[in-house]
This record gives C-alpha cells, sequence and structure tokens, in this order.
C-alpha cells in the first residue's frame, strides 16, 4: 500500500491504538499499572497518523470527510482521542488511556476491515457550503465526546461494582476513584450536549431557509440524541438521575447513537453538486 | 564464623539477629538505645581491623554491615556488643544472623525491599536504611565499599518495589479502613468524616485519617464529654448522638465502633440522609462488634459499607497479593546482588559457594584505613 493513500496512515493508526489496547492488556492482566506516559505517546502517535490519513481523505473529498461509514468511524474516533489528549492529562484519569486506545483500535479497525463502508466516496457532499459542514463536524465531534463519556462511565460502572462487591486488589487496584470519574463525566455530558446543541443550531439556520433539504429522518434521529443527552443531563443536575444510573444511560445512548449513523448516513439527501466515487480500493 | 585461619583479606560482612532469627524477649535485650549506641560506636570505632561499619538498628533488628580485614575482627565486635547489651556472647551466636560476600549484599538489598520486614514490603525500612547509612556517612566510618554497596542496595531495593507488587496493597486491618475512602473519593482533604464512638478505635482512625490529610473531623458518642474530649485532642467538632440521623447527610465518610448491642446506622436514616445528598456517596467503616450499621445500608445505590470481615479478608487478599511475588522479587535480588559484587571485585574470603575475583581488590590492609584513623581524618 503506497504511503501516499490515507488508508495506509490510517492503518498505522490502527496499529499504534492496537499497540497501546495490547500493553493495557498485558500490564492488567499481570496486575501491573501500565505506564501512563507510554500509554500517552502511543496514542499521540496513533492520533498523528490519523490526522494524516483524514487530511488526505479530506484533501480527496474536498471537505470534511463524512460522506460514509468508514469515514464517520475514522471521525469519531479521532474525535474522542482529541478529547484524550485534551483532558487525559488533565484529569489524570488511571485506564483511560487504554479504553480510548481500545476504542480507537475497535473504531479503526472495524471501519478499515469492512470494504464496503468505504466503497463509495462522495465528493462536496456539503456543496462548498461552509456552515452545513461545520455543523457536520461539530456533531461527528460531540459523537467523539459521547464516546469518551462511554468510556468514562464504564470505568464508573466497573469502579462502582468492584466497590460493592468487595474486589479491589488485580486490575480493579487500577481504576481511578468512583467521584473523580462522575465529575468527569458529567462534565463531558455537559460538554458533549452543549456542542451537539451548538451543532443543530448551525444546521437549523440553513434548513429554516429552505426546508425542503430537510432530512426528515436525520433530524429527528439527531435531535432525539440530543434531547435524550439533555434529559439525562438534567435529570443528573436535578439528583433524580443517580451517578450509577447515568453511567448506563450514557453507555446505553452512545450505542444507540452509534448504531443511528448507518441510517442517518443511508438517507442523506445528496447536495447539488457533490459526485459519489466507487472507489477501486474500498472494494 | 570461624576465626582459627588468619585471613589478610578484608571482607565484606553483615552479623547481627533480626525478628527471624530472634524471639522479642532477645530482641529486647539486644537492642540498642541511643545511650548504648553512643558508647558502642566509641568503643567500635577503635577496633583494629575493621575498616567501615554501619549500624542498622531498628525495633526489629540489629545489624551491622562492615569491612573487616580478618574474622578475629569481626569476633570483636560481636564481644563489644554484646558488653554493649550486657550479654554473654553465646546468647548472641545462638540467634546471630551473618552472612558475607555477595550474600550480604543480598540481605541488605533484601532488608531495604522490604522483603525481610515483618510486615512483607512495608516502606518504613527503606527510610531507616538510608538513615543507618546517612549516620555511618557522618560518623564517618563508611569508606569505598561501604559507600557503593549501600548506594547500589538502594538502587536495587527500588528497583524490586516499583518491578514488583511487594508493596501494593495494604496489608493491616486499620491501615486498609483509612485507604478505602481513597477508592471512592481519591483526595481526602476535603472529605467529612465522622467518628461514632469515642474509644481507643475511635482515637486512633482520628489519628489515621488526620495522618492522610483529612481535615474536616467530628466525633459522636453516646457519651457527649467523651466525644468532646476525643474533638479538643484532635482539633475536631463535637456532635450529641442523637444529632446524627439528622447531620448524616453532612458527612462523606462514617467510621462506626460504638459498643452499642444492636446497630445505631439504621437503613432508614441512610436512605433519608441520601436524599439530601443524592449524587455523593456515603461511606461506612464499621469496626463495631455488634455491627453498628445495619446490613440493608449496604444494597442502597450510593452507600458503601465495609464490616470488620471485609477489611480483614482485603488486608488478607493483599498480604497473600504479595506473597505471590517474594519468589520474583528474591531472584532480582539475588541478581542484583551478585552484580554489585562483581562491581566490587572484592573476593569472598570465607564462603564457599562464592568464587573470589582475581586480578583486583578492593579494600586491602594497605589501602583502607581503620575507622578510627578514618573517623579522625587521618
Amino acid at each position: 500500500m503506497p504511503i501516499t493513500t490515507d488508508r495506509f496512515w490510517l492503518w498505522l493508526a490502527a496499529a499504534c491504538y492496537l499497540t497501546g489496547l495490547l500493553l493495557g492488556t498485558i500490564a492488567i492482566l499481570r496486575k501491573r499499572q501500565h505506564s501512563r506516559g507510554l500509554m500517552y505517546l502511543i496514542v499521540v502517535a496513533g492520533y498523528s497518523f490519523q490526522t494524516a490519513g483524514l487530511y488526505l481523505r479530506g484533501m480527496e473529498v474536498r471537505g470534511c470527510p463524512l460522506g460514509n461509514h468508514f469515514e464517520i468511524l475514522q471521525f469519531t474516533g479521532w474525535s474522542a482521542t482529541t478529547l484524550y489528549l485534551l483532558i487525559g492529562a488533565t484529569f489524570r484519569v488511571s485506564l483511560l488511556g487504554y479504553f480510548t486506545s481500545a476504542l480507537s483500535a475497535a473504531l479503526a479497525v472495524v471501519s478499515l476491515s469492512v470494504p464496503m463502508w468505504d466503497a463509495t466516496r462522495r465528493v462536496g457532499i456539503f456543496g462548498g457550503n461552509a456552515w452545513i459542514e461545520f455543523h457536520a463536524a461539530l456533531a461527528l465531534f460531540s459523537y467523539g465526546v459521547f464516546a469518551l463519556l462511554a468510556l468514562t462511565s464504564i470505568l464508573f460502572l466497573l469502579r462502582h461494582s468492584s466497590l460493592k462487591n468487595k474486589r479491589l486488589n488485580g486490575a480493579f487496584a487500577f481504576l481511578p476513584p468512583i467521584v473523580d470519574l462522575d465529575h468527569i463525566s458529567l462534565r463531558l455530558l455537559i460538554a458533549g450536549v452543549l456542542l451537539l446543541a451548538a451543532s443543530l443550531v448551525v444546521g437549523s439556520v440553513w434548513w429554516l431557509r429552505d426546508l425542503h433539504v430537510v432530512n426528515v429522518s436525520k433530524i429527528t434521529v439527531t435531535a432525539g440524541i440530543w434531547v435524550a443527552y439533555a434529559l439525562a443531563l438534567t435529570l443528573r443536575l436535578r439528583g433524580v438521575l443517580l451517578p450509577k444510573r447515568l453511567a448506563w444511560v450514557c453507555v446505553t445512548l452512545f450505542a444507540a447513537a452509534l448504531l443511528s449513523l448507518g441510517p442517518v448516513d443511508a438517507s442523506r439527501n445528496p447536495a447539488p453538486n457533490s459526485k459519489t466515487i466507487v472507489s477501486v480500493r474500498g472494494k | 564464623m570461624s576465626s582459627s585461619t588468619p585471613d589478610t583479606t578484608p571482607s565484606l560482612f553483615v552479623i547481627g539477629a533480626n525478628h527471624h532469627t530472634a524471639p522479642l524477649e532477645v530482641r529486647e535485650k539486644l537492642a540498642l538505645t541511643a545511650d548504648r549506641m553512643a558508647a558502642f560506636q566509641a568503643v567500635v570505632e577503635r577496633i583494629k581491623g575493621l575498616h567501615e561499619l554501619t549500624v542498622l538498628n531498628t525495633c526489629n533488628r540489629v545489624e551491622f554491615y562492615g569491612v573487616a580485614e580478618n574474622p578475629a575482627v569481626i569476633d570483636r565486635l560481636q564481644a563489644e556488643f554484646c558488653a554493649a547489651c550486657s550479654l554473654p556472647t553465646t546468647l548472641l551466636a545462638e540467634v546471630r544472623l551473618y552472612a558475607e560476600g555477595s550474600e550480604a549484599i543480598a540481605h541488605l538489598v533484601a532488608v531495604a525491599s522490604g522483603l525481610e520486614s515483618q510486615m512483607l514490603g512495608e516502606n518504613e525500612i527503606f527510610g531507616q536504611v538510608k538513615t543507618a547509612y546517612q549516620t555511618a556517612q557522618d560518623r564517618k566510618t563508611v569508606g569505598p565499599v561501604l559507600n557503593r554497596v549501600f548506594q547500589k542496595a538502594f538502587q536495587g531495593a527500588k528497583y524490586v518495589r516499583t518491578h514488583t507488587a511487594i508493596t501494593v496493597g495494604q496489608v493491616s486491618v486499620a491501615n486498609v479502613a483509612v485507604d478505602l475512602p481513597l477508592n471512592i473519593f481519591g483526595d481526602l482533604r476535603n472529605a467529612r468524616v465522622l467518628l461514632l464512638g469515642a474509644g481507643d478505635i475511635g482515637e486512633k482512625t482520628a489519628v489515621a485519617f488526620q495522618s492522610r490529610g483529612v481535615e474536616s473531623l467530628t466525633v459522636a458518642s453516646s457519651t457527649l464529654a467523651k466525644a468532646m474530649e476525643l474533638a479538643t485532642r484532635y482539633n475536631a467538632a463535637a456532635l450529641p448522638f442523637e444529632h446524627v440521623p439528622v447531620h448524616l447527610h453532612e458527612f462523606d465518610i462514617v467510621v462506626c465502633s460504638t459498643a452499642a448491642p444492636t446497630a445505631v446506622v439504621t437503613h432508614f436514616a441512610v436512605t433519608t440522609a441520601l436524599r439530601r445528598r443524592p449524587s455523593q456517596p456515603l461511606f461506612f467503616i464499621d469496626l463495631a462488634l455488634p455491627r453498628d450499621v445495619e446490613p440493608e445500608v449496604a444494597k442502597l445505590e450510593n452507600a458503601f459499607v465495609y464490616n470488620l470481615d471485609d477489611l480483614a479478608r482485603i488486608a488478607e487478599d493483599n498480604r497473600a497479593a504479595r506473597e505471590a511475588e517474594v519468589n520474583k522479587a528474591r531472584s532480582i535480588v539475588s541478581e542484583r546482588a551478585q552484580a554489585i559484587w562483581r562491581q566490587l571485585a572484592l573476593p569472598s574470603s570465607r564462603t564457599s559457594d562464592q568464587t573470589a575475583l582475581p586480578g583486583r581488590t578492593l579494600g586491602t590492609p594497605s589501602s583502607v584505613s581503620d575507622l578510627s584513623s578514618r573517623a579522625t581524618g587521618a
């Protein structure tokens, strides 16, 4: 595979994330704390390669690469990793790097392993409209935030279970304190809701100008996800939704959001001047 | 130790007694108090042929690490030690620990690692060994051999402690109890702690929590005067016992150690408290027997209850996990000791299983001064 292709760099990124996943798993099986610095470096390397790959793809499709399932999954993983790199060092949450590696590796490998998802590439899907492109990028970035939220929620559930069942040794010893995880999850939830809200606001400006371009199923699913997360946030802030239940809700909602990407993408109305390329490499 | 064969090659040795070799009643007699230590040091520094010496004197061990010109010097050191402790030399001979060469180095690395400690993997011993070495440096009783041995031993001990799990997890019930909240709150500085019971356990817990940075401590006891007394002693607040249910929501950690015949923390009181702090967990450490916290409290989503059995089991699990690492740690100790020994190139004078290194010796009698001359700067 020539190094000038985006998929080469994206495979390299996947290899880095897989390395992080492997090293973290070995450390946990050996009941050792993996080196947080090394994990951070591995994720940085993977992120750099992924950025290079997505940049090349973006140049090819003349815009943010969000034109098919493959690109959407790659962009979601990239967004989650961006956030980890931004907040991971600040929060110093044990195992978050490992879990980010796991998520990014899963999204990268799955998206790269299904050629059909990248068989069709759409060029200029935003019709040269920077605001629509910004709306789409913001929406996908908020999915990245929700991805990281799902990870911290899983960590929370593991820690909660270990404390309730009084199993504090082995891998459980490396889990962060439950209160820290709750605080981080709450901040991520607020950030995700605000980002998705901003995305919907930007998109709605254009939809209101030209209602017939609105894809009803897409806007319904996206607004539904935003409402669900916003409701969860409200209930959490009002003390109705306890941290453990919030964690379950966040994991479930992210799974639903991820599953909804397919139908939403498939029902997309093409932009007037967009074109579809059937990729030989993707076949 | 045989002293019949004259030997002019200085040997690195360790001699002494510790909790593995001597029972408590003997260790009590061997303990070097400050007065004894000063007198003993003054005497041994005058022993001719004793080139270097470091004394490790803790509650569980008295060990002398030294470089001696010949076995007679070590015999003399033993005799002076027994004289300082007013003990017959035969008693020390019965409980004596003795090793030479790389075995002495291995023992030092193992001691500094916490492998030889009564509580496997404890941290305090590392500092005690460092202090012993520092004291010897101040007294100028260490030279080229012990300087290198101790510095390399510290590196080896650090390696053992970071590359094995012998220090992971608390192994005493008391430490497990005060470390458990870290799993929930992380930083304890802002945690509000309520001690239910002002007895001995309550007091020890207060000390332990304050040592971990807890600033907000409140004591409640069925006898308010006792609560106030303890609170005054530890700069804490006192709370009348009957007010506890009303104020329960104000605390993050509740340590129960009352002598009440029935539970004093009820399911109803905790449910009410949790309603007033829905997103914040409430952690109970129940050290009382019979238990102070109703068992149903543990079923509440945001309440975590640990009783004596739980703490004992966690301590035991941690101990077992540490034990499982001992062989690996000893293997590292052995490798490190051999490496240090090779770097020293100091031949073992009497240990049969060690090969004397040819060609080069450190600390030959002509090149190493006695302690007396070193101490006076000669």
